[in-house]
C-alpha cells in the first residue's frame, strides 16, 4: 500500500495545478542539450534539485526484488574515489541533503544545498549517478538495514494489509510484489547487480530534472552539462504489460488479532492521460479525497464516529488505474462500515454530485495548488511530477482552466462510468465481527 | 513535550498511513526509532523576518512575512495541553481540539474545515502536553476570512450532546490505531508513565482509555472556558502578508474579544529519582527489536544559560546523520545496530527530555547494543568530545537554520512553539549564536548533567514474543523463520 498511495502523492503533484510562480518558471536547455525545469527564487540562499528516471522498481528482475530500493541507499555509500565515509563526510561538511528514492515506475533523486556549496553539490550527485562503487562494506551494512525495515513492516498492519491489497488487486503484475525485496531476494543482489542498475536506468532519454532555488538559467546550463551530460543517451527497456484489477467485488479476510481492523477497498480507477481524470479526480474530492470535507468523512467519521479517517484517491501507476481507499474501525463496526461505503458509492453513481459539491470540489483542487510550492524542496518536487507525468510545461497555467471546464453533466455521466459498488473490493485485516469473505485471500509473505 | 506525545485531528495524511513514503536515506528506518526523524532538526532557527505586536486583550502576534507564493499560514497556540487536564480527565485537551471544529453560530455543524477546504485551503490541529495548536494554510486573499474563522471559536464554541458522543467514539479509535494496536505506541506511553513519577507528563495526551470513555461535553466546555482566552494564546501569520495588513485584520477579528482571567497553571514537580527503571514490552506482531532511553533532562528555559544549546550541539555529534559518533561507531563499525537515534527536547514547560534510540539488525541482540551505548557514553563523560566533532557538529546545525527557512509553515511553528512555552522572539533569534559559542566542555558538562549515572531515566526495549536475544535469521519472508509461526 505504501507504494500505491505514494503514487497517488506523487501523481498529485501532477494534477494540483497551479496558479504559482508561472511568471518565474523557465525551461532551460544546457549548451549540451540537456533539458531542465527551473523556477529561479534567490529569498533563501538554497537550491533545491530534484532528478527522476522513468523506470522504478517494476522493472526489478525475477528473484532479484528489492534491486532499486536497495540501490536508492547505497547511491550515496561511496562514488568515484571517495569511499563511504568520505562521500559522507563531504555531504555532512558541505550541508548537502542528498537521497534516493525507487518508486514503481521511476527512481527520483532529491538534492539540496546551500548556495556556497553549490558546484560540489552537482560534483557529488553526478558522481553517485555515473560512478557509484557498491563497496562490500556499505552493501552489508544497506542491506541489513532493508532487512529491518521489511522487519519492522512485517509487524505494522497497515504495510501488512497495504501489500495484500496489491495482491488482491494487481496479482501476478510486477506491481503486486514486494517492493523492497524479501531476504532472499536481497541476498540474490550483487554489487555487480547495482552497478549494471545504474548503468541501465540513469538513461537521458528516461531524465527529467527540475530545479528551484538561488541560481540563474545561464548558471544551471553550465552545471548540468557537467553533471549529466556523460550519462548514457539510451536506458534499457522500460516496457511492461498493463494490469488491471479482477471485475469481481467482495469481500477479502485476513484474520489477526487487533482491536482495529484495516479495511482497504476499491476497483479500477482511471489513468492520467484519459481526458475524463479531471472528472474523475474531482469526484474523488468529493467522495473521499477531499480529507476533512469528503462524503465518506461526513458519514463515517463525523456523524458516526466509526473511524478516525477515512480517504480514498486515485492510483494511477504508468500501466494500472485503481480507485481506492482505506480506513480503520473496531472489530464490531467493520461491517456496519463496509456497508456505508459501498451505499455511497451507489449513491454517487446513480446521482453523482450535486452542483454546490462540484464548485466547492473547483475551487478546493483549484485553490489549494499554491501550496505546493511553499518551499524549494516542494517546488522541485512539484514541478518533476509535471514532468514525469508527461505534461506540458504550460500546463501550470492550464490546469485550473482543465477543472474548471467539467460540467455538472460530465461529473455524472463520469460518476456512472467510475463507481461501482458491484465491483468493489474489500481488504479486511483484523478480526471482524459479522464478515465473511468470499473472495480468496491473498497470501502474505 | 517530546514530539511522540504531539496528537494531531488526524495525522493520517497519506504517507502516514502508510509510514515508509519518502526516504531520506531510508527514513523508513527512522520508523524505527522514536525520535529519530527530528534528530538532526533544529529546535529552531534563526532570522526570520519575524515582527511581533500584542493587542489590547493580550493576544501576542507574530508576523514573519515570505513572499515566495501567494499563501498564508495562520497557526494559533493555546497555553493548554494535556497535563493541565484536571485529575480524571486525561485526554480532555486533545479531545477538546477535535471538538473545536464542531460549530459556531456563524459556522455551523462542523462547517469549519469544508470552509476552508472549499477556499482552496488546508487546515488540521494538534495537542501535546504543554499547548494545543491550529492552523490552515491558504491563499493570501481569504486570510481576513480565516482569521475570523479561528477568532469566533476562540470565544463561540457551541457542543450538542449528539456531537461529542460521536466524536469520542473517533478518539477512542484514534486510540485504538496509535496506541493499542501498536506496540511501539504502548511502550512509548508506558515508558513516558514511567520517567514521571508524579508530574502530570505522565498521563498520555490522547489519555487512557478508561477515562476517555468518561469524557463529557461538561468536562470540555470547562476546559474551554478556563484556558481559551486571547491573554492565552500566541497567534502566528506567516506568508506573503505584511505586519500592517495583520495588524488591521487582526484589530477587526481577535482584537473585539476581551480578555479573560486565566489561571495560573499548576503542576506538579518530580521527586528525585531513585532508581533506573527498565521496562520490556514483548508482543507477538513485533519482528525488530529496538533498543531506547529516554532521560528527564533541562528545558530551554532552565539554568545555567546555554546548556540546552550545548544538548542540541550534543544530540548532533552522538547521532546526526551517517557522520555523526554513535552511527560511526554501532553501525558502520561494530554492526551491532541498523540505525540509532539522539534528539534533545529542551521546547517544554516543566521537563525536557534526552532521548537515545537504536535497532539491532534483524534477529540481532538489544544487551548488546545497550552494553554499547552504555560504553559509548562512559566514554563521553570521561573523555568528551573533539574540537572537530564540535566544529562539523555546529556547521551542520547552523546550515539546518538556513535551511529552516525554506518553508511556509515550518518557521510559524518554531516560533509559535518557542512562544507558547515561554521563549521570547530574541531567544529564537539568537538560537545561531548561542550554537556557535558552545565549547567542548560545555557540552561535556551537560552530557555530565544528563546522562551521567544514576541519571533519571528509563529504558524501553521492544522485542518479539519468543525470541531471547537469540538471532533469528530470516529464511524466505521476513517472518517465515520465527518461532510459534505467528502470521505477520
Amino acid at each position: 500500500m505504501n507504494r500505491s498511495f505514494a503514487t497517488i502523492a506523487f501523481a498529485a503533484l501532477a494534477w494540483l495545478g497551479l496558479c504559482a510562480p508561472a511568471a518565474a518558471m523557465e525551461r532551460v536547455i544546457s549548451p549540451g542539450g540537456i533539458e531542465a525545469w527551473l523556477i529561479e527564487d534567490h529569498s533563501n540562499p538554497l537550491i533545491s534539485l530534484a532528478i527522476g528516471f522513468h523506470g522504478g522498481s517494476a522493472l526489478d528482475p525475477v528473484g532479484k526484488e528489492g534491486l532499486a530500493y536497495l540501490a536508492s541507499g547505497l547511491l550515496d555509500e561511496g562514488a568515484g574515489n571517495l569511499d563511504s565515509a568520505a562521500f559522507q563526510a563531504k555531504l555532512a561538511d558541505l550541508a548537502i541533503d542528498f537521497n534516493f528514492e525507487a518508486d514503481d515506475d521511476s527512481f527520483v533523486g532529491r538534492m539540496r544545498t546551500l548556495t556556497g556549496h553549490r558546484d560540489e553539490a552537482f560534483d557529488l550527485l553526478h558522481l553517485a549517478l555515473t560512478r557509484p562503487r557498491i563497496d562490500a562494506a556499505p552493501l552489508d551494512r544497506v542491506r541489513n538495514q532493508v532487512l529491518s525495515i521489511i522487519a519492522a513492516e512485517a509487524g505494522d498492519p497497515g504495510s501488512i494489509a497495504g501489500q495484500a491489497w496489491l495482491r488482491l488487486m494487481l496479482d501476478g503484475h510486477p506491481y503486486s510484489r514486494p517492493l523492497k525485496g524479501d531476504a532472499k531476494t536481497l541476498a540474490a543482489i550483487t554489487a555487480r547487480d547495482l552497478r549494471e542498475f545504474a548503468a541501465k536506468r540513469f538513461g537521458r532519454d528516461q531524465m527529467r530534472i527540475a530545479v528551484v532555488g538561488d541560481i540563474s538559467a545561464a548558471e544551471l546550463g553550465l552545471l548540468l552539462d557537467r553533471s549529466f551530460r556523460d550519462l548514457p543517451a539510451k536506458a534499457a527497456s522500460i516496457a511492461l504489460p498493463e494490469v488491471g484489477p479482477p471485475a469481481k467485488g467482495g469481500i477479502a479476510v485476513i484474520a489477526r488479532d487487533l482491536d482495529q481492523s484495516i479495511v482497504l477497498f476499491g476497483h479500477a480507477g482511471i489513468k492520467r492521460d484519459d481526458p475524463d481524470f479531471y472528472a474523475a479526480a474531482l469526484l474523488d474530492d468529493i467522495e473521499g479525497g477531499g480529507n476533512f470535507a469528503s462524503r465518506l468523512q461526513r458519514s463515517l467519521r463525523e456523524k458516526r464516529g466509526l473511524v478516525y479517517s477515512i480517504d480514498t484517491g486515485l492510483v494511477m501507476l504508468d500501466h494500472a488505474a485503481l480507485l481506492s481507499g482505506r480506513f480503520g474501525t473496531k472489530n464490531a463496526s467493520v461491517a456496519q462500515a463496509i456497508q456505508l461505503v459501498r451505499a455511497d458509492w451507489q449513491r454517487m453513481r446513480d446521482a453523482g454530485p450535486t452542483a454546490s459539491e462540484l464548485a466547492d470540489a473547483k475551487t478546493h483542487l483549484i485553490g489549494e495548488y499554491p501550496l505546493r510550492f511553499d518551499s524549494t524542496r516542494k517546488a522541485a518536487d512539484s514541478l518533476l511530477g509535471i514532468e514525469l507525468a508527461g505534461l506540458p510545461m504550460d500546463y501550470v497555467d492550464k490546469r485550473a482552466g482543465h477543472f474548471d471546464a467539467v460540467t455538472l453533466a460530465d461529473a455524472k455521466r463520469v460518476a456512472k462510468r467510475l463507481y461501482d459498488a458491484q465491483a468493489l473490493r474489500f481488504l479486511v485485516l483484523g478480526r471482524p465481527a459479522g464478515v465473511a469473505g468470499d473472495l480468496v485471500s491473498p497470501p502474505i509473505d | 513535550m517530546a514530539q511522540s506525545s504531539e496528537i494531531c485531528l488526524v495525522c493520517l495524511t497519506m504517507s502516514h498511513v502508510n509510514r515508509p513514503g519518502w526516504p531520506r536515506r531510508f527514513a523508513a528506518l527512522a520508523l524505527l526509532l522514536v525520535g529519530a526523524s527530528i534528530a538532526a532538526a533544529p529546535a529552531r532557527a534563526e532570522l526570520f523576518a519575524a515582527e511581533s505586536f500584542t493587542l489590547a486583550n493580550g493576544l501576542q502576534v507574530v508576523v514573519i512575512e515570505n513572499h515566495r507564493s501567494p499563501v498564508v499560514a495562520q497557526m494559533i497556540f493555546y497555553r493548554a495541553g494535556g497535563a493541565d487536564a484536571p485529575a480524571g480527565k486525561s485526554g480532555i485537551a486533545h479531545f477538546l481540539e477535535h471538538l473545536m471544529f464542531k460549530g459556531t453560530p456563524s459556522v455551523p455543524d462542523g462547517d469549519f474545515s469544508r470552509r476552508i477546504s472549499r477556499l482552496g485551503g488546508a487546515d488540521n490541529a494538534y495537542t501535546t502536553q504543554d499547548y494545543t495548536a491550529f492552523y490552515q494554510t491558504i491563499a493570501r486573499q481569504h486570510l481576513a476570512t480565516i482569521m475570523q474563522m479561528e477568532a469566533d471559536r476562540m470565544t463561540h464554541l457551541i457542543l450538542r450532546d449528539s456531537e461529542v458522543l460521536s466524536e469520542r467514539d473517533v478518539i477512542i479509535e484514534e486510540r485504538r490505531q496509535r496506541v493499542d494496536d501498536d506496540p511501539a505506541g504502548r511502550l512509548d506511553e508506558m515508558m513516558q508513565a514511567t520517567l514521571f513519577v508524579n508530574h502530570p507528563y505522565r498521563l498520555p495526551v490522547l489519555g487512557w482509555e478508561h477515562e476517555m470513555h468518561g469524557l463529557e461535553r461538561a468536562d470540555a466546555l470547562a476546559f474551554y472556558r478556563r484556558w481559551y482566552a486571547p491573554n492565552n494564546a500566541v497567534l502566528v501569520i506567516a506568508g506573503d502578508a505584511t505586519a500592517a495588513e495583520v495588524k488591521a485584520l487582526a484589530a477587526n477579528s481577535y482584537g473585539l474579544i476581551a480578555a479573560r482571567p486565566v489561571p495560573p497553571r499548576q503542576r506538579l514537580r518530580e521527586p528525585p529519582a531513585y532508581a533506573q527503571r527498565r521496562l520490556i514490552l514483548r508482543d507477538p506482531s513485533v519482528q525488530q527489536a529496538t533498543w531506547q532511553r529516554i532521560y528527564l533532562a533541562p528545558t530551554e528555559r532552565d539554568k545555567p544559560a546555554g546548556q540546552s544549546a550545548a544538548l542540541d550541539v550534543l544530540a548532533e555529534i552522538l547521532a546526526g546523520g551517517p557522520t555523526s559518533r554513535l552511527y560511526r561507531h554501532l553501525v558502520v563499525e561494530q554492526r551491532l545496530a541498523v540505525d540509532v537515534s539522539a534528539s534533545y527536547d529542551g521546547l517544554a514547560l516543566d521537563y525536557g527530555q534526552f532521548t537515545l534510540s537504536a535497532a539491532p539488525p534483524f534477529g540481532g541482540d538489544t544487551d548488546k547494543v545497550e552494553r554499547a551505548i552504555d560504553d559509548e557514553i562512559s566514554i563521553l563523560l570521561t573523555k568528551g568530545v573533539s574540537e572537530s566533532e564540535l566544529s562539523d557538529a555546529k556547521a551542520r546545525l547552523a546550515a539546518a537554520a538556513v535551511k529552516a527557512r525554506d518553508s511556509l509553515r515550518g518557521p510559524a511553528e518554531i516560533v509559535g512553539t518557542n512562544l507558547v512555552i515561554g521563549n521570547s522572539l530574541a531567544d529564537i533569534q539568537t538560537w545561531p549564536e548561542r550554537i556557535a559559542v558552545v565549547g567542548a566542555d560545555d557540552v561535556q558538562r551537560a552530557a555530565f548533567a544528563v546522562l551521567r549515572p544514576p541519571a533519571s531515566s528509563v529504558t524501553g526495549i521492544l522485542l518479539p514474543e519468543h525470541v531471547d536475544g537469540i538471532a533469528a535469521q530470516p529464511a524466505e519472508g521476513p517472518g517465515a523463520g520465527l518461532p510459534g509461526g505467528a502470521t505477520p
